[in-house]
């Protein structure tokens, strides 16, 4: 898991006056199952197309293994693509389409029989093979898709939102399929979306893209618990950021004090040099107690009033307004208050309160970079999560 | 409205209705009649009865079978040199037109705005024995002093070809175009270089626009008469210039309708061959 499979080395590529990746440095690790993460238009497609082969960086380096590949074309690589709608070849049987890598590359007829029988049993779709792809349905093309990539055993495989076209079900299922097959063949996947929880669900480590750089790379949780820049807290789930500016430390923790000088907890390494600085903390993290109860010692509080109250199911999502104007979201889980049909009823005053560990710091709105990430940014605060 | 959903089938042939009326009257009638004309006896003097004569194909193949075969052939290559000249013309239009496709779609049906046969008599210039081809070559030495294009076979199959190259190209171009560029990235990712990608997966999935091509170039092109009958000489003669002279010139109406069937009878069987060959099972592999 050490050994580095994939190396970018500030690779550029610019369309006409676009810059569409812009100086990206990447390493991923072998047998790693690594997620570009971003918006429509943030470049992770076009990387995943350099690394593939299909488009030149302007400028660059590209390596595999430790080979530098930048300038080969794609059928001299040892990497293969999911493409995005398949690409499934409509001539050709179920068979032929898994076969074709291994005819390619003239491996002997015993073999590729054997070869693909066993493809086609690891993506569950034996007795398919003598079938022409417009008589499959688009999960089972999508099995196709990836048994065709992956019986050539490449170095890595590249896989382009392949599960953008099926329903929402049958995409769920697939994420749990497509880990359970990386894991059984331990090939490098480097997967391109656009849905968090996608990535979230099946990625060792993820790198947040947006306008053309990675804001973030790191594992799922890390990424979830402590982004770093407004950007990446948004597009992970809803979370909720206040603006402040460092004021000193008390034993671990750095205090930041907010426009009304309440004081807020968090770790010091959050803060780190910065002075201006916005402070999150995702709605799960945040207890709502009674003005009267007791706070935790050393917790982060701040008082509110309920806007809005919104059972669904699992929790309940609250909506609380400061005094100030600002809003909160904080999701509730569905305790002891649901059943003695007790929960917080709008126009109640209440204590929002979280433990300083569960804190965040993102760098301060005044910042070049955090301006284009806010106007890209698709859910700061109240916005749902998907 | 609800009568014709509670009669669904009667709507469809009512639909049908005009198009079958159509046939009727403007292919079914005449060809049963020219059919009937091949059995007449007579002459254009005397009058023609209908006799039945079937030995009138038996004659009518044995007296002009070279000019049945010349056609096939001619007709074969012209169909194979708008091939070799349309396939890369499309695919240039096709993958690296860009904005310019509809420039260049247009530049290729361009010519038709001009009549047939004005075209086929500025080829008779084109090919004249002292013309601006024949003539400087002839002055630098290039081919003897005797040398003639027109009134040769090279002619009429030149002029044949140019004539229908659209009838390939546009065809072609439909099929290749319709070929998703994911297809060819997927075949360069599974290892096919650019002629392995051209073989395994752009030439068969352009097929049904060659096979389109072909019939649309090779049908007509074998009845065809005037090319052979402005740039050819009495010894290229086709098999249209013989049914032509049978009707216009000497009115032996039944050997000219003879001749008629004959053609159609060998394009059929020549179609067919060809579809046996090409497979039908691959025509259909662009689709379900």
């Amino acid at each position: 898991m050490s050994t580095i499979d994939v190396r970018l080395v500030e690779v550029t590529k610019v369309f006409g006056q676009d810059v569409a990746v812009d100086h990206v440095n990447l390493e991923v690790l072998d047998g790693e199952f690594f997620s570009l993460l971003g918006p429509s238009g943030c470049g992770k497609t076009t990387t995943l197309r350099m690394i593939g082969g299909f488009e030149e960086p302007t400028s660059g380096l590209i390596e595999l293994n430790g080979e530098d590949v930048t300038w080969l074309p794609p059928y001299r690589r040892n990497v293969n693509t999911v493409f995005q709608n398949y690409a499934l070849f409509p001539h050709l049987t179920i068979f032929e389409n898994v076969a074709f890598g291994l005819r390619r590359r003239k491996v002997k007829g015993a073999e590729i029989k054997a070869r693909v029988a066993q493809m086609l049993q690891l993506v569950e779709l034996r007795g398919f093979d003598q079938r022409k792809p417009g008589q499959i349905s688009g999960g089972q093309a999508q099995r196709v898709a990836l048994a065709r990539a992956l019986i050539n055993r490449p170095a890595v495989l590249l896989l382009d939102e392949p599960l953008g076209a099926l329903d929402l079900k049958l995409r769920k299922q697939m994420q749990l399929e497509l880990k359970r097959i990386q894991q059984e063949v331990g090939i490098t996947f480097i997967y391109v979306t656009h849905d968090q929880d996608e990535a979230m669900t099946m990625s060792d480590r993820i790198a947040v893209m947006n306008r053309g750089r990675y804001e973030q790379l790191g594992r799922p949780e890390e990424l979830y618990e402590r982004p770093t820049t407004r950007f990446v807290a948004g597009f992970l789930g809803v979370c909720n950021l206040l603006p402040g500016h460092v004021d000193g430390t008390a034993d671990a923790y750095a205090l930041v004090a907010l426009d009304d000088s309440t004081k807020l907890r968090l770790p010091l390494a959050q803060v780190s040099g910065s002075t201006d600085v916005e402070v999150g903390v995702r709605p799960e993290k945040v207890r709502l107690l009674e003005l009267t109860d007791d706070v935790p010692a050393g917790a982060n509080v701040l008082r509110g009033r309920v806007k809005q109250t919104s059972y669904t199911g699992v929790s309940t999502l609250y909506v609380i307004e400061r005094s100030n104007g600002q809003t909160f979201t904080v999701y509730e889980q569905n305790l002891e208050r649901a059943a003695a049909n007790s929960l917080w009823r709008p126009g109640e005053e209440v204590a929002m309160t979280w433990s300083p560990d569960d804190t965040f710091a993102v760098r301060g709105a005044s910042t070049a970079s955090t301006a284009d990430a806010a106007s890209g940014s698709p859910s700061v605060n109240e916005t749902a999560a998907s | 409205m609800s009568w014709f959903r509670r009669h669904p089938s009667i709507a469809g042939w009512l639909l049908l209705a005009p198009g079958i009326l159509y046939l009727l009257v403007f292919y079914a009638y005449p060809t049963v009649q020219m059919f009937l004309v091949s059995l007449w006896t007579g002459s254009a003097a005397s009058g023609y009865t209908l006799t039945w004569n079937f030995g009138i194909y038996a004659s009518a193949l044995n007296q002009y079978q070279d000019q049945i075969f010349r056609s096939i052939e001619f007709g074969g290559l012209a169909t194979l040199f708008t091939f070799v000249l349309s396939f890369p013309l499309a695919y240039f239009i096709a993958f690296r037109g860009g904005r310019y496709k509809n420039i260049l779609l247009f530049l290729v049906i361009a010519p038709f705005f001009t009549s047939f046969l004005l075209r086929t008599i500025s080829w008779e210039i084109i090919f004249a024995d002292n013309g601006i081809v024949l003539g400087p070559a002839k002055e630098l030495g290039l081919v003897p002093p005797t040398f003639r294009l027109l009134a040769t076979p090279v002619a009429v199959i030149a002029g044949i070809t140019y004539n229908f190259l659209p009838f390939m190209t546009l065809p072609l171009y439909v099929a290749l175009e319709k070929i998703p560029p994911s297809l060819l990235e997927a075949a360069q990712d599974l290892y096919a270089g650019t002629w392995q990608r051209f073989r395994r997966v752009t030439l068969p999935m352009a097929l049904p626009g060659v096979f389109a091509g072909t019939l649309l170039t090779f049908i007509p092109a074998v009845g065809d008469f005037v090319n052979a009958e402005l740039l050819g000489s009495p010894q290229s003669q086709m098999i249209g210039n013989v049914i032509e002279n049978r009707f216009e010139k000497v009115s032996d109406y039944p050997t000219g309708a003879a001749l008629s069937f004959i053609l159609m009878a060998a394009i059929l069987a020549a179609v067919f061959i060809y579809a046996r060959l090409v497979g039908t099972e691959q025509l259909s592999g662009g689709g379900a």
